[in-house]
């Protein structure tokens, strides 16, 4: 199949489709009408860096940790089951 | 783990009891493990089943997710009956200028903490899960008891919603 005859992909739909791209579930018609839009829509190119950047982003943020107070609670209860 | 617990519940306090709770849970069942999953995911579904039921016993409104409505605000893009195109962006959205390290600082931080606050319960799991935690699509399935399809649903409306939240505070601050 030829990409250029497929139906074109608005750039409203594309933005719903995203992380169903970037997990590869797309159906192979989808997925070439996707990357056809991209391949012509800078904004749409943008957006998807944007989504890429949220992901990796959200993926650095630091664990938080628990209050001494509780983490000395915890310690207490971890010392306790050991001697049972 | 904490920040985990601290999506379910109203306060930091009671977060921490939650974590509590959910490592007593896993000591009292270690030997009911199956190894059918990683010890991290046992664990972080103890954590959210933990987290879960304190939310019930406070009573605290579980929020749904609203799971229909466009991703992206409609009036940034053009009408249906645009002659030439049709359903493209009308506002378009805009390079940030941002380097990678400005996206890590505190003020960043916050913004997509808040924005992970904001969100319904069941898409804060699942973001949560996959993209802080980093766990694979199929654990977090198991550990929230929902299907593939519905939790690239609910992951695709959090992630589009921390965008959205970044972008607005990328706007107000390169207008400033």
């Amino acid at each position: 199949m030829i990409v250029t005859d497929l139906p074109e992909l608005p750039c409203r739909e594309l933005v719903e489709l995203v992380t169903d791209y970037l997990e590869d579930r797309l159906s192979p018609i989808d997925r070439a009408r996707f990357e056809a839009h991209l391949t012509e829509c800078e904004a749409c190119r943008t957006y998807l860096e944007q989504f890429r950047e949220t992901i990796r982003v959200l993926g650095r943020l630091p664990e938080e940790s628990l209050s001494p107070e509780a983490r000395e609670a915890l310690l207490t209860a971890f010392r306790g089951w050991s001697r049972l | 783990m904490l920040r985990l617990a601290l999506s379910h519940v109203e306060s930091r306090a009671v977060a921490e009891e939650v974590v509590q709770d959910a490592w007593l849970t896993v000591l009292r069942s270690l030997d009911r493990f199956e190894r059918r999953s990683s010890l991290r995911t046992w664990v972080l579904g103890i954590v959210v089943n933990c987290a879960r039921s304190r939310a019930r016993t406070e009573r605290r409104i579980v929020t749904t997710s609203s799971e229909s409505g466009p991703v992206v605000d409609p009036v940034r893009f053009l009408p249906a009956n645009h002659p030439r195109w049709p359903h493209h962006w009308a506002a378009e959205p805009t390079e940030w200028r941002t380097p990678e390290a400005e996206l890590l600082v505190r003020e960043t931080r916050s913004v997509i903490l808040d924005a992970i606050d904001a969100l319904p319960s069941t898409q804060r799991e699942v973001v949560l899960l996959r993209d802080v935690e980093g766990l694979q699509s199929t654990e977090v399935c198991n550990i929230l008891r929902i299907t593939d399809t519905h939790q690239r649903v609910l992951l695709h409306r959090a992630r589009s919603r921390v965008r959205n939240a970044l972008e607005r505070y990328f706007a107000a601050t390169e207008a400033t």
